[in-house]
């Protein structure tokens, strides 16, 4: 959560001049950089859109990096005009590309994605084994869940649902976060809430920022008293205000003084 | 063996992470002088759950442990120094005001500056000699309004914990006009929220 680096100086023009620049290099960091800061030209969006398709980045083992940041930095700048291409990124053989599009059509609210991401999941348990060789599954199954439940997808609940039971933990918070957003069974919620005492602190970690991401307003307490860094905590409690939170602000509710209460003593 | 060098042995000693907390908590229970320079020692051990107990020994310890502080925690890591400010924060002893000035606009983790912005709203000022405190609060309002147009919503966030303390404590008509005119042109959310809640109850 620390960030030190002091980033190269770019303007809008510049970096979107840079998508298609000769150096590999600057491009991917254009990429990134127009997410990064947002910048929402029409000009960024179509270069972001094109990059989709780039052909020219190229790992040792067949990946795409640049497709993955235009991927990512669609998920952060995107409209209506990236679904489709982003959809069309699901099929990708990249698996990184498919998790960064996964993620994307998440944060974009495209609803008319979950068919697609429904098809990465198909085959079930039996199918989301470890690829040999890779430190990842067959599928982006965490990411594909995750967006799942942040659209609201109660079709596939039912598809989801078994994922619960994955022996690998990540996903198993993923799946229970999913479900509840889907169900709104608080029980799933406090599962989350008991992860918060796992013996990893990676795994606690993930479940703070879960029990956020989730707007679980009364797992705040334990959130804030969670053995992580002050630095997750403030994060996964902002998330938490802001999803509770009514804009515009005009006065500021009980609940939302106590997060804020919550806060000032992470600082 | 004194009982004092028993418990700074065990915690040098401790060769797991639950040993080390186990006598991390007796040392910082038995608040003795002589087992400052070790406390301090473990807020850098990169083990948040004794660095914790750590800190909180040193706070309870008070104003005895500020100097060491001051003189020990330079070259720590960034979580070292996060604890060590958090600490410095909470005695509040106006004669870290330096360190915290510092530490708020230059360190270079969001986590210290976070710690020293609230510090600064916190400072037990009539310590000071009376001639000094007016200079001493000005130093800190102007560091604190300085950060105030910080990039990272988390260090304006800090910021503004920070002025609100200091409006709880005096009478500074400059913090409030700041504080409105801040929140026209606020675009975080938990900023946002804050400042209101900073204004509403003042």
């Amino acid at each position: 959560m620390e960030s030190t680096g002091v980033a190269p100086q770019l303007t809008t023009e510049e970096a979107i001049a840079n998508l298609t620049h000769s150096d590999l290099s600057l491009r991917y960091y254009a990429a990134w950089w127009l997410g990064h800061y947002q910048v929402k030209q029409p000009e960024a969006l179509s270069g972001l859109i094109a990059a989709l398709e780039d052909e020219e980045d190229r790992t040792e083992l067949g990946g795409y990096p640049m497709r993955r940041n235009a991927a990512r930095a669609l998920g952060k700048v995107g409209n209506e005009a990236a679904i489709a291409p982003l959809i069309k990124c699901l099929e990708c053989s990249d698996y990184y590309v498919r998790e960064a599009a996964a993620q994307s059509l998440g944060n974009l609210q495209a609803t008319v994605a979950i068919p697609a991401l429904m098809k990465l999941l198909a085959g079930g348990m039996a199918k989301a084994v470890e690829v040999p060789d890779t430190p990842h599954l067959t599928q982006p199954y965490e990411a594909v869940i995750e967006a799942l439940g942040a659209l609201k997808a109660t079709t596939a609940i039912s598809l989801i649902e078994p994922f619960l039971n994955h022996a690998v933990q990540r996903l198993q918070y993923a799946t229970t976060r999913a479900m509840y957003q889907l169900t709104e069974n608080q029980m799933y919620a406090e599962k989350l809430v008991q992860e918060l005492q796992s013996g990893n602190v990676q795994l606690r970690r993930m479940a703070l920022n879960d029990l956020g991401q989730i707007g679980y307003l009364p797992g705040a307490k334990a959130m804030a008293l969670a053995s992580v860094e002050n630095s997750f905590k403030l994060i996964a409690l902002k998330s938490l205000l802001e999803y509770n939170i009514k804009k515009p602000i005009e006065t500021v509710s009980k609940d939302a003084m106590e997060l804020l209460h919550l806060m000032d003593n992470l600082l | 063996m004194d009982i004092a060098q028993k418990l700074i042995d065990a915690v040098v000693k401790a060769d797991s992470p639950q040993k080390l907390i186990e006598a991390v908590k007796a040392l910082a229970q038995a608040q003795l002088a002589t087992g400052i320079s070790t406390l301090i020692t473990v807020l850098g051990y990169n083990n948040p759950g004794a660095a914790l107990l750590a800190a909180d020994g040193l706070i309870a310890m008070g104003d005895q442990v500020v100097t060491p502080l001051l003189t020990q925690i330079d070259g720590y890591n960034y979580g070292a120094r996060a604890y060590a400010i958090r600490t410095l924060a909470a005695i509040a002893h106006p004669v870290a005001l330096e360190k915290l000035l510092k530490a708020a606009v230059f360190d270079f983790a969001p986590s210290v500056r976070r710690a020293a912005a609230k510090g600064l709203g916190n400072l037990r000022w009539q310590e000071l000699p009376p001639e000094q405190i007016s200079a001493a609060q000005e130093k800190a309002i102007n560091t604190l309004l300085q950060i105030c147009q910080d990039e990272d919503w988390s260090i304006r966030y800090a910021a503004i914990v920070g002025l609100d303390l200091l409006t709880k404590k005096g009478d500074f008509p400059q913090i409030m006009s700041r504080l409105k005119e801040m929140a026209e042109n606020e675009t975080d959310v938990a900023v946002i929220a804050r400042i209101k809640l900073a204004i509403s109850i003042s």
